[in-house]
This record gives structure tokens, sequence and C-alpha cells, in this order.
């Protein structure tokens, strides 16, 4: 199976704090990889520098390599516009602009791609039914995304994200803010996503990282303690810290 | 017992506080009532079609209106508005979203408050010294460039304000989608603002819509139609109150400065109402 991103070393600092401590994970192309942790261990901050998103704050600093088909993303030659373009992201909370479920997603297309009206038009909609959404808003194209339901919001900005033929998607809990029937959507709409994707997915919910994830890496005090197959890692961890976390014993 | 009797003094100071408390809200919403019904009591009488179409006419002469101050005022304030509103714009986004330079950034914010306390009377005298004086004359202009002054750091701080409200996750997911950082806050945090942004600058209008000691030393006043906005004194209303209302013998240009009063008065209440109910959609369930 192809390595897609591979982390080398990877740290990061908050300031003068250091919140990551030479992570390595190598993350496999077209599989969903969950990663879990206690709170404040590191998850979200090592997903964005998958980004480069944390670069918007000043005093935010990753050292290490961020390997993408083996080219080091940390390198400032890197086009940061083109990276996020590859590299999708679906926040905790979903975050539709402030324009129509239509626009929401031709206004990301029209950021990387000049396409003329009619094909703007059918990659719009396909993007919709790729997060299966286009069923539930083939009518309401010109209401405001922000009309959405919850649920329908959060597929609102994984239609945007795939919109612009990304290769990864990073997932930070994208189902903590959504009831569970929208849940088991987003869910099913990973699986589905997989094929052409190489997701990454942040989560509490150790049934959703059983049921969703190919691979798993578990996130303690900043350190990969241990990652692997999710079968393997849910039924006969190595780590003592492993099984205590998800038997549910702390976090 | 000790504990008990406590319990009941804690009542009791808390009644009070919240009595003390709904007095004194209720004697803010009493003066603005108070205001208001003096102005309409005194005002309404002139309230005539003459009076708000024809224009002023000098001491003496019956028949004179406000029609002239009313556009002259118009002309000055939306003069003001477009001098004012877009650098201040443009300073409240620097504030709220280019926040690299902390010195510059609280540089910046702290000038804003001084000239936001800075008193009015003194902005007119510096317009007045390098306006008027030079050119030999007044004008609606230096009254404009006056209004801007006294908007430009109301607007700033508005902008910064409504900016911040902002969700930070809206600006991470646009840039996450590999949108510029200079797209997304003019395309997508602006256009989520603009509810506020447009409030601040209606609030900023309203409040200079009624200033009159930068506009003594500018604008001045004339009994003409304001057709000499950039080269000669320009009728408007807050002059035309203070002359008419206080330093006029004759009766009936008393009554007409009160008119004026109750004319401006309407506007502004219009104008914050307008912002009232423009504000409640604001930020669009973000
Ligand atoms: N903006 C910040 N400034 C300073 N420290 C931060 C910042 N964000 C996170 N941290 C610290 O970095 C560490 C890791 O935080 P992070 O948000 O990555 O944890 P997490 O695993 O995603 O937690 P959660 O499950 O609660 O989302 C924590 O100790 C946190 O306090
Ligand atoms: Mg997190």
């Amino acid at each position: 199976m192809a390595t897609k991103i591979s982390a080398r070393n990877l740290s990061f600092f908050y300031g003068s704090h250091q919140a990551l401590f030479d992570n390595c994970l190598d993350i496999e192309e077209r599989r969903v990889t969950a990663v879990i942790g206690p709170s404040g261990c590191g998850k979200s901050t090592h997903l964005r520098i998958y980004n480069r998103i944390f670069e918007l704050y000043r005093d935010q600093r990753a050292s290490g390599e961020l390997l993408i088909d083996g080219v080091n993303i940390l390198d400032p030659q890197i086009d940061v516009l083109e990276l996020r373009r590859k590299v999708g992201m679906i926040f905790q909370k979903p975050t539709p602009f402030p324009m129509s479920v239509f626009e929401n997603i031709a206004y990301a297309l029209k950021l990387h791609f000049k396409l003329p009206r009619k094909e703007l038009q059918q990659r719009v909609e396909q993007a919709l039914r790729a997060a299966s959404l286009w069923d539930e808003v083939k009518d309401k194209l010109k209401n405001s995304g922000l009309a959405l339901s919850g649920g329908q919001q959060q597929r609102l900005c994984i239609a945007r994200a795939i919109a612009v033929e990304p290769e990864i998607l990073l997932m930070d809990e994208p189902t903590s803010a959504i009831d569970p029937v929208a849940t088991l959507k987003i869910e099913e709409l990973m699986l589905d996503l997989k094929e052409k994707y190489t997701i990454v997915v942040v989560t509490h919910n150790m049934q959703q990282a059983a049921r969703v994830s190919d691979n798993t890496a578990f996130f303690f005090k900043g350190h990969i303690i241990e990652d692997g197959p999710t079968a393997r890692i849910f039924t006969n961890p190595k780590q003592k810290k492993t099984e205590e976390y998800i038997t549910g014993r702390f976090g | 017992m000790k504990s008990k009797r406590s319990i009941t003094t804690r009542k009791w100071t808390d009644r009070l506080v919240r009595a003390f408390s709904a007095l004194a809200v209720a004697l803010a919403v009493l003066t603005m009532l108070w205001i208001i019904g003096t102005v309409i009591a005194y005002g309404h009488h002139a309230l005539r079609p003459s009076f708000l179409i024809n224009p002023s006419r000098p001491y003496g002469i019956a028949n004179g209106g406000i029609a002239n101050a009313l556009l002259g005022t118009i002309a000055i304030t939306f003069g003001a508005a477009a001098i004012a509103v877009p650098p201040a714009l443009l300073g409240g986004i620097y504030l709220s979203e280019y926040k690299d330079n902390r010195a510059i950034t609280s540089v910046l914010r702290f000038s804003a408050t001084v000239m936001m306390g800075m008193p009015s009377v003194i902005i007119g005298l510096f317009v007045y010294m390098i306006m008027v004086v030079p050119s030999g004359h007044f004008s609606g202009l230096a009254g404009s460039v006056a209004l801007a002054i006294i908007m430009y750091p109301v607007i700033m701080r508005s902008t910064e304000d409504m900016l911040g409200m902002v969700p930070y996750t809206l600006r991470e997911s646009a840039l996450a989608l590999g949108m510029t950082r200079t797209r997304t806050t003019l395309r997508i945090i602006s256009f989520a603002a603009r509810k506020g942004l447009l409030t601040g600058v209606l609030l900023a209008l309203a409040r200079v819509s009624g200033e009159t000691a930068p506009l003594l030393f500018t604008a001045l006043f004339a009994d003409s139609w304001p057709t000499n906005y950039f080269g000669g004194p320009t009728a408007n209303m807050p002059v035309l109150i203070t002359e008419y209302a206080t330093n006029s013998p004759f009766a009936e240009m008393h009554q007409a400065g009160w008119g004026a009063a109750l004319v401006v008065m309407m506007l502004v209440l219009t104008i914050n109402i307008a912002t009232r109910l423009l504000f409640r959609g604001q930020n669009d369930g973000h």
C-alpha cells in the first residue's frame, strides 16, 4: 500500500510551548486514518500542519518534515495555495460562507479553475452529489448556505472541499457538533470518499474510529504512542497506554 | 440565628441594588423622552410645507424655511462619509485582520481612542487653520473634512469590533480552501460582517450630522442654496439651529430654530431605528 503522507520528526510550538514531539507517522493512500487520544494531546495541532493553516498565527511554528508524495510541504518554497487545494480541511463546526448553497461551491471552484458557466454548474452538482447532499438541496441552490441544517452544512463544507479536486481530506472532529443521524450519513460518506481520497479524521468517538478507519494513530501528550491497522490497535494494542485509552480507563 | 439574619440582609441588599439600577435606567429613558417632548412641543408649530420647501431668509423677511440648510447638511455629511468611510474601513480591517505587528496595531488603536475623545471644537479650529485661512473662505468642503476627521476613528473601531465578531473558523476554512488572505478578508469576512459594518457607518453619520462646533469654523452658514459647497459658506442645520433658536431676537426665527431641531432629531432617530432593525440579522447566524 502506497504511503501518501509521511511525518518525520515533526514537532510543533505555540510560542515557547512545545505541543508535539518528534511525531513520526505514515499515512496510507486512499485509506481512512483515525487520530485518537485524550483532549489536549495534540491531534488538531498535528492535523493543522498538513495544510499549514497554523501559519495564520504568528507565534506558531513547526519543525521536522512533512512529506506529501515525497515532497516536504514545510519547505518555504511550496505554494501554499496549491497545497491547500490538494489538502482539504473540514472543521468541527460547519463553516459555510455567507452566500448561497450554489455559490459556496462555485466560489471555491473559481478560486482554482477558470470554467465556463455550464461546466461550473456541472461541477457544483457533481460535488454536491459526491457529498450526498444533492437530493436535499437541488431545489434550494439559491438559498443561503447558512439556512441548511447542521448536518447539511457540514456536508456542504465537504462538497466545497472536494469540489476543488483535493487528494487528501483532513477532518477535525467533523461530527461532534452534529446529531447521530447526520453523523451516520457523514460516516457513510467517508467510506465512499476513501475510494478517491486519503482521509485523516480526528475523533473522540471510539466506535466511530472503529467503524470508519482502516488505520489508527494514538496520541498522548504530544507523542504518537502507537499506530497501525485499526483492527489490531483495538483488539491487540501493544502499548499499555493505548489499551487504557481505548477501553475508556482515562481520557 | 446569625446566618439567617445575614440571608435577610443579603436579600434586602439585592432588592435595593436592583431598585436603584432600575431607577437609573428609568432616569436615562425619562431624560430622553423629556428632550424629545420638549423639542416636539417647541418645534411642531414651525412644521409647515413652506418651512420645508423654502430656503432660509435674512432677519426680518417672512416665509423663511430650512430647505437650503437641510440640503447643505446632507451634502456636508455625505461629503464627510465619502472622505472618511473608505480609509476608516481599511484601517479597521488592518486592526482586526493583520495582527502581525503588535506595536503598530496598539499605537493605531490608541491614537484612534485619543481621536475619539478629541473635542470637536478643536477639530473645527484645526480645519479652520489648514483650510479656511489659507484659502481665504469658508466652505462646505471644509465642514466635510472636519466631520470626516470625527467619523474616521469611530468607524475604524466599529469596523474592527464587527470583524472581530466573525468566528475565526470562518477565516480558517476560507484559507484552507486555498484562498488568499486578502480575498478571505474582503470577500468572506467583510461580507459576513456587512450588516455590522454598515451599522457602524450609519451610527457615525447620525452622530456627526448634528455636530455644530466644527461647522461654525468651516462651513459657517449662508441664506442661499448650497451651490457653493466647494468655495463658500454653506447652509447647514446645526448652525441654523444655534443661530435661530438662541441668538435671534425674532419670535418667528426662534420658532424656526426649534422646528429645525425637530427635523434633525427625527432624522437622527430614523437612522438609529433603521440601524437597529438592520443589525438584528447581523452575522448570518454564525
Ligand atoms: N492557540 C494555542 N496557543 C497555545 N497553546 C495551544 C493552542 N492551541 C492548542 N494549544 C495547546 O497545544 C496542546 C494540543 O492542543 P490540541 O488542540 O492540538 O489538542 P487536541 O488533541 O486537538 O484536543 P481536543 O481533543 O480537545 O481537540 C494543548 O496542550 C493545548 O493547550
Ligand atoms: Mg482538537
